[in-house]
C-alpha cells in the first residue's frame, strides 16, 4: 500500500472539502487516493520546467459585456427552491466557519 | 433501427406535411413503453408535455409555417442540462427534485430548430464515471446486451438512441462520456471543439473540458443536431465568436487527397478484437483514397495522469456549490459548517467524493505544484504533441474505447480500472481538439466497435468527412 | 508628518485593505441590478445564486472603473487574469470567490498623503461581493444566534480591493489614507465609497516593533465603520500588542474584531487553522489584456484629482494645501467656484473664507453668481465694508440667489466709517483701557484685541476691525 498520503492529510482535504466521512471512508480514501499518487506519479519523470502551464483550451482574451440591465429572477419562484426560506430570505443555521 | 426513423427523414417528412410530428412521437413512446423498464436510459419521460409539443407543431406545419430543421425530431438531454420547469437531478440525490428556473442554451436551440424532448436521461453522477453504474438512481442497460454496460458518462443518452427512444439525444463529454457510450452503443457520438457549443446550462464537472456534444445514428444526422446547437453564445466567455463551420459539404466529400494519422506510439491496451476494427478502419480509408501517415504524439500517454488531476480539481470547486444553502439537498444540522460535512456526505455518492477529494488535495497548499500546476504543464505538451502532428496529418484515427461494452460490476472495484477506459478519449478534452465514434462494425460477442476520429481546433469539416466515408464503407445500420 | 506614534519604545506598522463597491449599473458578472437598498432577493440571477449551470460574463464598465482607480493610485495597469478563492460560507453562492490572485489589473501605485507621506499601494484587483447575512436572535451578533438570513442583492457587486503597503505608522496617518482614498474613489466616479453604507470597507493589518526591528508578528482587523473607530481600532490594537510583548508574551497571528460599544478588539479567529483557500484560474472566464488605446482614452478621461485641486487653490489663495478651509472646499467639490470668483476680478482669500462658511451644507453648489461675490470681496479689499458686514451682505445675497452688494450695504446703512470719527473712537479706547494701551506700547501682542474690541462695541460693528488695529499702530509709532 502506498505511503503517498496520510490519513491527517485525507482528514484535512475532508475538512476543506467539507465532506464528513466515516471510520471505513476514511481508510479506503487514505488507501485509494494513495494508489491514484501512484499511477499519477508517471509524470513525474517529464521535464517540464520550461512549459507554461495550460488553462484553457481556446486562447480567447477581452470577453466582456455592456453594463446593461438584464431580467432577474423571480424571488419566489427561487425561494420556493430553497430547502429553507423565512421573509424573503434564505434561512441557515447558525454560521459556524471561518468569516472571510 | 430503420433510417426512415433518422433526424433528417424525420424533419423532412414533418416540413413536408408528409409525417405527422404526433405520429412520430407516438412510435417513439411506443418504443419506450416497450423497453424503457428493461434499459432504464431515463430519469425522466416528459411524454405528456412531449406530446402537446408535436401537436403545437402539426399545427403550425398546416398552417403554413416552417419549424426548423428538426422539426417534430423526438430528442432526449443528458439530465444535466438545466431544463426549465423540469426537473434536472444530474443523477444524484443532491438535485433530486431540482427544477432549474432556465434552460440551458442548447434546448433553446433545440426547441427553437422544432425538435421535441421526449425525457432527461440517466448518467453517472454529476457525469463522473465510465458505465452510468454510478448513477444514484440505478443504472442503464445497454441495449445490445442487457447485461452489459452502456457506457458513461452519457450512457442514458447514447442507449436511448440505440434502443430507438429518441432520434437524438445530447449528451457532455469530459474525458470521453459521448464518444466511449456512443462506441459501446454502436451509435454516433460526437465531442465538438471546445467553444462551439454553448457549456451555458451544462451542470460543470470541468470548465474547461466540458463540452456537449450529439448522439445520432448516422453521421448526417449528427452534423444537422450540431448544426443546430452550435454557434457563438455571449452568455459564455469560452464559446469561439466566430460562426461555426458548414458540415454539409463535408458528407459527401469522401477522403481522397486526406492524409490519416497513425499513432505508433499510441498507449497499448486496446483489445485486439477493437484493435483489429480500427485496423480495419484504416483499409477502407486508405481503399477510398486517404494516404495513411504515420505519426507520434510522445505525450499521449500523459493524458490520463493530466486528466484525472485537472478534472478533479476543477470539480472539487464546481460542485462546492452544493451546500444546502440555496436549493437542492439538506440535512439539518445545529450549524452550518456541520449541515455542509451532513449535506454533501448524504448527496454525493462514493465516485464524486473520490474526486472531490483527490481535486482538493491537488489543489491544496504545498500540493498545488506538484499535482495541479505539473499536470497544466502536462496539458500544454500533449497539446504541442498534437499540433505538431496535425502538421503532417488532416485527421487521426485511434479506437474510441479500449474494449467493447463490458458487464455490470466489472471495474467498480477498482477505480483506476475504469479510468483506463477513457485513454483514448481524455487527449481531445486537454487540447479542446473535436473528436467523434463512428461505430464501425463488431468484436467480440457481436457487440459494436467504434472507431475515434480525431481532427484540429474547429476541423469538424475534416472530421465529419472521414466519419462519413467509414459509415460508407461498413454500410448504414450494421454498426 | 502627522503625529508619530511612540508607545514604550514601540511604533506601529499598519497596512490598509480597503474593499470598495463600483459605480456600476449591473454586477460583476451577470445584468442583475447593483443597487443598495433594495427588498432583500430581488436583484438575482443563476450566476448571483450560482445556480447549476450558470456562467459569469465580466461587465466592461467595471473593468474601465477599476482601471479608473489604478490610473488614479498611479498603478501599472496590466493584463490580468482572474482566480478562484474557495471557502464555505453561506452568503458565498458558489462556496468560491471569483478574485484576482497572481495577476490582478493594477499593481505597484502608490497615494500621497496631503502630509506628504507616500503611503504604497501593492495592487488594487477586481473580486466579486458576497450577499449579507442577518443574524437573528443573539442580539444580532453570530454568537448564540438562532439562525441567519440570507439576501444575495450585493452577492456579486463589482469590488475593488485595493491593498496598501505597510507604510502607515500612525492613527492619524491611516484616517489620512482612508480619507484621501475616500476623495479620490468619489472624484473620478468610481464608487460612492460610504463606510457608513458598507460600499467602503476597509481593514487593517496591524503590527508594532522596535524602531529599526524587522516586522512583527500581524493581526488584521475587521468591522471598522468609519474613519474615525479605525483611528481608535489601530490604537488600541498597537497597545495591545505592546503591552503583551512587554508582559513576555507573543503575539499571535489571528483575524480581529473591532467592538464599536467596548472600543477593543476580539479574536475571531486564530490562523492556525490556516484558511487554504486553493486559489486556481478561472475556467469560466478569459485573460483581460487592456489594450493601451483604451488605457489612455480612460486616463485622458480622469478629472483633476484632490491633491493637484488643494494645491490649485491654496495658490490662489496664498494658503497651505492642507489648511482647514482648502481641504473642506475641495473636500466639498466647491474649489472651481472659489476660482471663479477671483476670475471675476474678487478676492480668492475673501471668497475661500465665505465660500466655507456660507455654503456649509455638505456638497452644496454655491447657487449665487460669482461674479456677485467678486463685487462682495473686492468692497471688502476697499474697506468699503467690515468683514461683519460682509457676511450679513453675503447671507442676503444668498438668500436671494443674486443682489448687488453695494446696493444691499447702502439699504443697510453700511459704509465704513470716516477717519475722524474713527479717530475719536480711538482716543476714548485708550482713555478708557489706559492700562492695555500701556500694555500695548510695551509690545504686548495681546493687548491690541482689547483695544480694538473697545472700539467695535462702540462703533456697533460698523468700524473695520483691521482699520482700528492699523490706527493704533499708527498711534503707537
Ligand atoms: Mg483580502
Ligand atoms: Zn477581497
Amino acid at each position: 500500500m502506498s505511503d503517498r498520503i496520510t490519513r491527517p492529510a485525507v482528514e484535512k482535504v475532508a475538512r476543506l472539502a467539507r465532506l464528513s466521512l466515516t471510520e471505513d471512508e476514511i481508510v479506503i480514501a487514505t488507501r485509494e487516493l494513495g494508489d491514484m499518487l501512484d499511477h499519477f506519479a508517471d509524470i513525474d519523470a517529464l521535464d517540464l520546467d520550461d512549459v507554461e502551464p495550460m488553462t484553457q483550451p481556446v486562447p480567447l482574451v477581452n470577453v466582456m459585456r455592456d453594463d446593461v440591465e438584464a431580467p432577474t429572477l423571480d424571488r419566489d419562484e427561487v425561494l420556493a427552491a430553497a430547502p429553507v426560506a423565512t421573509d424573503g430570505q434564505f434561512r441557515v443555521p447558525p454560521i459556524i466557519g471561518l468569516d472571510a | 433501427m430503420s433510417p426512415a426513423d433518422g433526424v433528417d427523414s424525420i424533419a423532412a417528412g414533418v416540413r413536408s406535411g408528409s409525417r405527422s410530428a404526433a405520429a412520430v412521437l407516438e412510435e417513439h413512446l411506443g418504443r419506450i413503453a416497450e423497453r424503457e423498464a428493461e434499459v432504464h436510459a431515463f430519469t425522466l419521460v416528459t411524454d405528456s408535455a412531449a406530446r402537446e409539443r408535436a401537436a403545437v407543431l402539426d399545427e403550425r406545419v398546416a398552417a403554413g409555417e416552417d419549424p426548423g430543421p428538426l422539426a417534430g425530431v423526438p430528442v432526449a438531454l443528458k439530465d444535466n442540462l438545466c431544463t426549465r420547469g423540469v426537473p434536472t437531478t444530474c443523477s444524484s440525490r443532491m438535485l433530486e427534485g431540482w427544477r432549474p428556473p432556465y434552460d440551458a442554451t442548447v434546448v433553446a436551440r433545440l426547441h427553437d430548430a422544432g425538435a421535441v424532448v421526449v425525457g432527461k436521461t440517466n448518467l453517472d453522477e454529476f457525469a463522473m464515471g465510465s458505465s452510468t453504474e454510478n448513477s444514484a438512481f440505478g443504472p442503464t442497460r445497454n441495449p445490445h446486451d442487457t447485461s452489459r454496460v452502456p457506457g458513461g458518462s452519457s450512457g442514458g443518452s447514447a442507449a436511448a438512441v440505440a434502443a430507438g427512444f429518441a432520434a437524438a439525444s445530447l449528451g457532455s463529454d469530459t474525458g470521453g462520456s459521448i464518444r466511449q457510450p456512443a462506441a459501446l452503443c454502436g451509435v454516433v457520438g460526437v465531442k465538438p471543439t471546445y467553444g462551439a457549443v454553448s457549456r451555458l446550462g451544462l451542470v460543470a464537472f470541468a470548465s474547461s473540458l466540458d463540452q456537449i456534444g450529439p448522439f445520432t445514428t448516422s453521421v448526417a444526422d449528427a452534423a444537422t443536431v450540431l448544426t443546430v446547437i452550435a454557434g457563438p453564445d455571449p452568455s459564455d466567455s469560452t464559446s469561439i465568436p466566430e460562426p461555426f463551420p458548414d458540415l454539409r459539404p463535408s458528407l459527401e466529400r469522401g477522403v481522397a487527397g486526406l492524409r490519416i494519422g497513425r499513432i505508433s506510439d499510441l498507449p497499448a491496451g486496446a483489445d485486439p478484437d477493437v484493435a483489429a476494427r480500427v485496423d480495419a478502419a484504416f483499409d477502407a480509408l486508405a481503399a477510398a483514397g486517404a494516404t495513411i501517415v504515420d505519426v507520434e504524439i510522445p505525450a499521449f500517454g500523459y493524458g490520463l495522469t493530466a486528466y484525472y488531476l485537472i478534472a478533479p480539481a476543477e470539480a472539487s470547486s464546481n460542485l462546492a456549490r452544493y451546500d444546502g444553502v440555496r436549493f437542492g439537498l439538506r440535512v439539518d444540522a445545529p450549524d452550518t459548517d456541520a449541515m455542509y460535512m451532513a449535506t454533501r456526505a448524504e448527496g454525493f455518492g462514493a465516485e464524486v467524493k473520490r474526486r472531490i477529494m483527490l481535486g482538493t488535495y491537488a489543489l491544496s497548499a504545498g500540493y498545488y505544484d506538484a499535482y495541479y500546476g505539473k499536470a497544466l504543464k502536462v496539458r500544454r505538451r500533449i497539446a504541442a504533441d498534437f499540433a505538431a502532428a496535425y502538421g503532417r496529418v488532416d485527421a487521426l484515427i485511434t479506437p474510441a474505447s479500449p474494449s467493447v461494452a463490458f458487464a455490470f460490476g466489472d471495474k467498480t472495484s477498482d477505480p483506476f480500472a475504469m479510468y483506463l477506459c477513457d485513454t483514448y478519449t481524455i487527449p481531445s478534452n486537454l487540447t479542446g481538439d473535436p473528436a467523434m465514434s463512428v461505430p464501425f462494425g463488431t468484436g467480440a460477442d457481436g457487440l459494436p466497435v467504434g472507431v475515434q476520429v480525431l481532427a484540429p481546433a474547429l476541423g469538424e469539416p475534416t472530421m465529419f468527412a472521414v466519419a462519413a466515408e467509414l459509415e460508407r464503407s461498413v454500410g448504414v445500420g450494421d454498426g | 508628518m502627522g503625529e508619530r506614534w511612540m508607545h514604550e519604545g514601540f511604533e506601529m506598522v499598519v497596512g490598509l485593505e480597503v474593499h470598495v463597491e463600483l459605480a456600476t449599473t449591473t454586477k460583476l458578472f451577470s445584468g442583475s441590478p447593483n443597487r443598495f437598498g433594495d427588498e432583500p432577493n430581488t436583484n438575482i440571477d443563476p450566476v448571483t445564486l450560482g445556480l447549476p449551470g450558470a456562467l459569469p460574463v465580466l461587465n466592461r464598465h467595471a473593468v474601465e472603473l477599476a482601471i479608473r482607480i489604478g490610473l488614479a493610485l498611479d498603478c501599472t495597469v496590466q493584463a490580468c487574469t482572474f482566480a478562484r478563492k474557495n471557502y464555505f460560507y453561506p452568503d458565498m453562492p458558489k462556496a468560491y470567490q471569483i478574485s484576482q490572485y497572481d495577476r490582478p489589473l493594477n499593481a505597484d501605485g502608490r497615494l500621497a498623503l496631503p502630509d506628504g507621506t507616500v503611503v504604497g499601494v501593492e495592487r488594487a484587483h477586481l473580486e466579486e461581493d458576497t450577499g449579507k447575512s442577518t443574524h437573528l436572535g443573539g442580539s444580532g451578533r453570530i454568537h448564540g444566534s438562532e439562525g441567519s438570513l440570507i439576501d444575495f442583492n450585493r452577492a456579486g457587486v463589482p469590488l475593488v480591493e485595493i491593498v496598501s503597503r505597510p507604510d502607515i505608522t500612525s492613527p492619524e496617518q491611516a484616517r489620512m489614507y482612508v480619507s484621501e482614498l475616500r476623495s479620490i474613489l468619489v472624484a473620478i466616479g468610481a464608487s460612492d465609497a460610504r463606510m457608513e453604507e458598507g460600499s467602503m470597507r476597509v481593514d487593517a493589518n496591524v503590527s508594532v516593533r522596535r524602531p529599526g526591528e524587522p516586522l512583527g508578528t500581524r493581526c488584521e482587523i475587521k468591522n471598522v465603520n468609519s474613519v474615525r473607530s479605525l483611528g481608535r481600532a489601530i490604537d488600541y490594537e498597537a497597545r495591545r500588542q505592546v503591552a503583551l510583548i512587554a508582559g513576555g508574551e507573543s503575539v499571535r497571528q489571528e483575524t480581529r474584531h473591532w467592538d464599536e460599544n467596548d472600543g477593543r478588539t476580539h479574536t475571531l479567529r486564530s490562523k492556525e487553522d490556516a484558511d487554504d483557500y486553493r486559489y486556481f484560474p478561472e475556467p469560466d472566464l478569459v485573460p483581460v489584456h487592456p489594450d493601451a488605446a483604451w488605457i489612455e482614452s480612460i486616463r485622458s478621461a480622469l478629472p483633476m484629482l484632490p491633491a493637484a485641486r488643494r494645491s490649485r487653490l491654496a495658490d490662489a489663495c496664498g494658503q497651505d494645501p492642507d489648511s482647514e478651509a482648502v481641504t473642506t472646499v475641495v473636500e466639498r467639490g466647491q474649489d472651481e467656484y472659489v476660482l471663479a470668483v477671483s476670475a471675476a476680478g474678487g478676492s480668492a482669500e475673501r471668497a475661500l473664507v465665505h465660500v466655507k462658511e456660507a455654503f456649509a451644507e455638505a456638497g452644496a453648489a454655491p447657487t449665487l453668481p460669482a461674479a456677485r461675490l467678486a463685487e462682495l470681496t473686492a468692497m471688502e479689499l476697499a474697506g468699503a465694508l467690515t468683514a461683519t458686514q460682509a457676511k450679513t451682505v453675503l447671507a442676503e445675497m444668498v438668500a436671494a440667489g443674486d443682489g448687488d452688494p453695494a446696493a444691499i450695504a447702502a439699504a443697510r446703512g453700511f459704509e465704513a466709517m470716516d477717519t475722524s470719527a474713527l479717530d475719536a473712537l480711538v482716543d476714548g479706547a485708550i482713555a478708557a483701557d489706559p492700562d492695555a494701551w500701556a500694555k500695548f506700547c510695551a509690545g504686548d501682542p495681546k493687548a491690541v484685541g482689547a483695544l480694538v474690541g473697545r472700539v467695535m462695541k462702540e462703533s456697533r460693528g460698523q468700524a473695520d476691525g483691521r482699520a482700528v488695529t492699523a490706527a493704533l499702530h499708527a498711534r503707537r509709532g
